[in-house]
């Protein structure tokens, strides 16, 4: 009931500073963010965008007459939440963050997004800008961070398996396909009786994460449960990667409580899962990340920052995307919360390649992600379903590892929820 | 507003029939006129308010939801094609739609048996003489004061497969640890005391009040005629409790058929279960609408879910006017009033 009428004072409230921009332009003056007044300006993230207080404090301090508030959701599904419910129809913040995960969803309705000015064209690695750019050829994101991944590894459990432990050899060692991958984890298991792998959830998406078209092609043909590459990755995960997983899928209690307890000793490694782990396992000394990846590279999330064209100052909110996503600022979140940045400029500075991380044995992980970032060869083209599919092919694969139902039994179960959709 | 306003002054000629009103009009003046209709009028401008809120708060969202049910709805352009009823037939052959009807009910049976009957029992132990009275009653109800999302949150902690509190009790025992996450019953049972650490506590405070209404001579009668306090409790508190019982069983059955916030809890991903083990039929409805943004569907899913509860709410309906006849009889109800008259 009080959300209902905040929201009736905030329309009529954006209703009236409309009115007062609309007679502003009238006076001959566009660039509202420049001189004419005061301006608040919204921004709402998800999760840790490594935006602090005293980085906006920057560029308030730049433009005196800009009011930055920052909202952060807890989690990217809030944020999704609010996002569509919304979008089109008034009451987001002048500045929106978009996660890649959901960010097809938002492409669908890219003419309710301003375009991002044509300056920062080409700021972007390529399939980033890419993936943000609609049919029309309109940018509509400002990419923010990219998930290159690396293995991360602990490097006692490694030594008392008798598999080697530093960098150099563990890159070595997993140098291959995710076949051979799955073999040293077969000879991890004979060693110590235990898991290789975190969970078989992350070793599906490592492999669907290099498959261009997995669920559906851009034609809007629906090839998820025709596609071999599916169906194979499918047999292999719940051939190889089950007994070989300590957990169906990431992200459960018990899956943050066994960070620290030695339950497994690898874990697929975008840039942000850095922290992830430093976080959980605070106590635990060995772990470490090696410069490689399956069967090549692979990108796992990454987000973008989005302005909803029916703002109150959408000119001033595109300036201030424009700074947010600058390589500069992106190198200074990349400090703040290890956001991995998708900025030409930025992977290239000096600052990245020193990077390096205490925690995980003092790697360099700035060196380390830029390599994994370079060996992305596919960006997997992902439409508005992409979601409801892969979430689906994930349920049967933990159905599987439960014990639920058979592999083939489960297979048949997600090609019927897929017809069904 | 209008209909409130004209229907009792075109009922009221009605009721007095074709000959007398010409000649009543005459003899009353404008004043007593008035009164008249002061007592015609005013009790339904009286009650108003809650039936035009309702119209526009409860009659306008249901007679909405009915017409985007049957269109292919985009939530953000806010606009539809009409499709008839393809998503009523959709749901209906949807095998998820079954399973979360199935947990639904299995939920809310392992939930309402079991709190009714510690509910009944606590309720028993508090209406006693126990030293500081108040404190045990205001205890019981602690549970409900706490939000349900954190109550969730505690309860799913302690039911992890591996590294939760319950199981951790259970092999330090040596009893097999319980796939909490994994098998449909079990989950029904953790999210059942989720609920039922949420609820009893409401429910023993209900039976409570109704337990003190009870005369107290009843007991006395009861004591000098050398009934212990297990017959007691049998032959007079559970039989006078009827009405109140049928009550509370109502409310917990609504309650029960729109669980969600506890299944949505159990898990990271708050979509039921992998296999749907523990998909409620509101969570499926969630899921359908902010999940994949398909308003048709899920709109068509709450008419059915409307209908669901319209019809258990129809049987409960019957089962509790045959009951409470039956117990106003026994209070004598009827033939006090036939004395008075």
């Amino acid at each position: 009931m009080l959300s209902r009428r905040t929201k009736a004072i905030a329309a009529l409230a954006g209703a009236a500073s409309f009115a007062l921009i609309a007679t502003g332009c009238a006076a001959g003056d566009d660039t509202a963010s420049e001189d004419s007044g005061p301006v608040e300006l919204t921004v709402a993230t998800f999760n840790d965008f490594g935006y602090t207080d005293e980085l906006l404090q920057e560029y308030m301090d730049e433009h005196p007459n800009v009011t930055i508030v920052h909202n952060r959701a807890a989690e990217s599904g809030d944020a999704r939440a609010n996002y569509f419910q919304k979008l089109g129809k008034g009451g987001l913040a002048d500045i929106e963050a978009v996660e890649i995960d959901w960010f097809a969803e938002a492409m669908q309705y890219s003419d309710l997004l301003a375009e991002a000015p044509d300056s920062v064209k080409g700021r972007w690695l390529d399939w980033k800008e890419a993936a943000a750019t609609d049919g029309d050829g309109r940018l509509i994101g400002f990419g923010t961070d990219i998930g290159p991944q690396g293995i991360c590894y602990r490097a006692d459990l490694f030594e008392a398996a008798g598999l080697p432990s530093d960098r150099e050899s563990v890159a070595e060692l997993f140098d291959g396909d995710w076949e051979h991958f799955l073999d040293v984890a077969d000879q991890y298991r004979e060693a110590t009786g235990k898991p290789m792998i975190d969970s078989a959830n992350s070793v599906l998406q490592g492999i669907v994460n290099q498959i261009e078209f997995t669920y559906a092609e851009p034609d809007g043909n629906v090839i998820a449960t025709t596609n071999p590459e599916i169906e194979n990755a499918y047999k292999l995960v719940t051939e190889r990667a089950i007994p070989n997983s300590a957990y169906p899928g990431q992200w459960s209690d018990d899956w943050f409580a066994s960070m620290a307890n030695g339950e497994f000793a690898t874990m697929l490694c975008p840039g942000w899962m850095l922290g992830v782990i430093s976080g959980n396992a605070a106590d635990v000394t060995g772990w470490d990340i090696a410069d490689v990846f399956p069967n090549g590279g692979g990108n796992w999330g990454g987000s973008y920052l989005t302005v909803p064209a029916d703002g109150e100052n959408v000119e001033a909110a595109l300036e201030l995307a424009d700074w947010l996503t600058s390589p500069e600022t992106q190198m200074k979140a990349f400090a703040n919360a290890g956001t991995f940045p998708s900025q030409l400029e930025a992977l290239e500075s000096d600052e990245l390649a020193s990077a390096t991380n205490e925690y995980f044995n003092d790697a360099p992980t700035g060196e380390i992600l830029s390599d994994r970032a370079a060996a992305v060869t596919v960006a997997p083209y992902k439409d508005a379903d992409y979601f409801k599919y892969h979430d689906a092919l994930q349920n049967a694969v933990t159905r599987v590892f439960d014990g639920a139902e058979d592999q083939q039994s489960s297979w048949n179960t997600w090609v019927a929820e897929v017809e069904a959709f | 507003m209008t209909s409130t306003q004209t229907r009792p002054t075109e009922s009221a000629p009605q009721t007095d029939q074709a000959e007398p009103p010409a000649r009543r009009v005459r003899v009353l003046s404008f004043r007593q006129n008035l009164s008249r209709w002061d007592l015609k009028v005013s009790p339904y401008l009286y009650i108003s308010p809650f039936f035009i809120m309702f119209a526009i708060v409860g009659l306008f969202p249901i007679a909405y939801t009915a017409v985007i049910s049957l269109m292919d709805w985009d939530l953000v352009r806010n606009s539809g094609e009409f499709i008839g009823f393809d998503q009523y037939a959709w749901i209906l052959q949807n095998p998820q739609f079954w399973t979360a009807l199935r947990n639904t009910f299995s939920i809310f049976l392992l939930s309402s048996v079991p709190q009714l009957i510690v509910a009944i029992f606590i309720a028993a132990m508090l209406d006693r003489n126990i030293r500081a009275r108040t404190f045990w009653r205001m205890s019981v109800l602690v549970p409900f004061v706490m939000a349900p999302v954190a109550v969730a949150l505690i309860f799913s902690n302690m039911f992890g497969d591996v590294h939760g509190l319950v199981n951790g009790i259970l092999t330090d025992l040596g009893l097999p640890a319980v796939p909490w996450h994994k098998d449909p019953f079990w989950s029904h049972v953790a999210i059942a005391t989720m609920v039922n650490f949420r609820w009893t506590g409401y429910n023993t405070l209900i039976l409570l009040a109704a337990m003190q209404a009870i005369p107290r001579d009843y007991y006395e009668a009861a004591t000098v005629d050398g009934a212990g306090a297990f017959r007691q409790f049998l032959s007079i508190t559970l039989p006078s409790l009827k009405a109140t019982l049928i009550f509370v069983i109502i409310t917990s059955t609504i309650g029960g058929l729109q669980i969600f916030d506890e299944p949505r809890m159990f898990d990271n991903t708050g979509e039921g279960g992998p296999a749907q083990q523990w998909l409620t039929i509101t969570l499926f409805l969630y899921n359908i609408g902010w999940g994949e943004w398909n308003f048709g569907r899920a709109a068509a899913l709450a008419w059915i879910l409307f209908l669901i509860i319209l019809v258990i709410g129809l049987i409960n309906l019957a089962v509790t006017r045959s009951l409470v006849r039956d117990e106003g009889a026994r209070n004598g109800r009827r033939k006090k009033k036939g004395v008075r008259a």
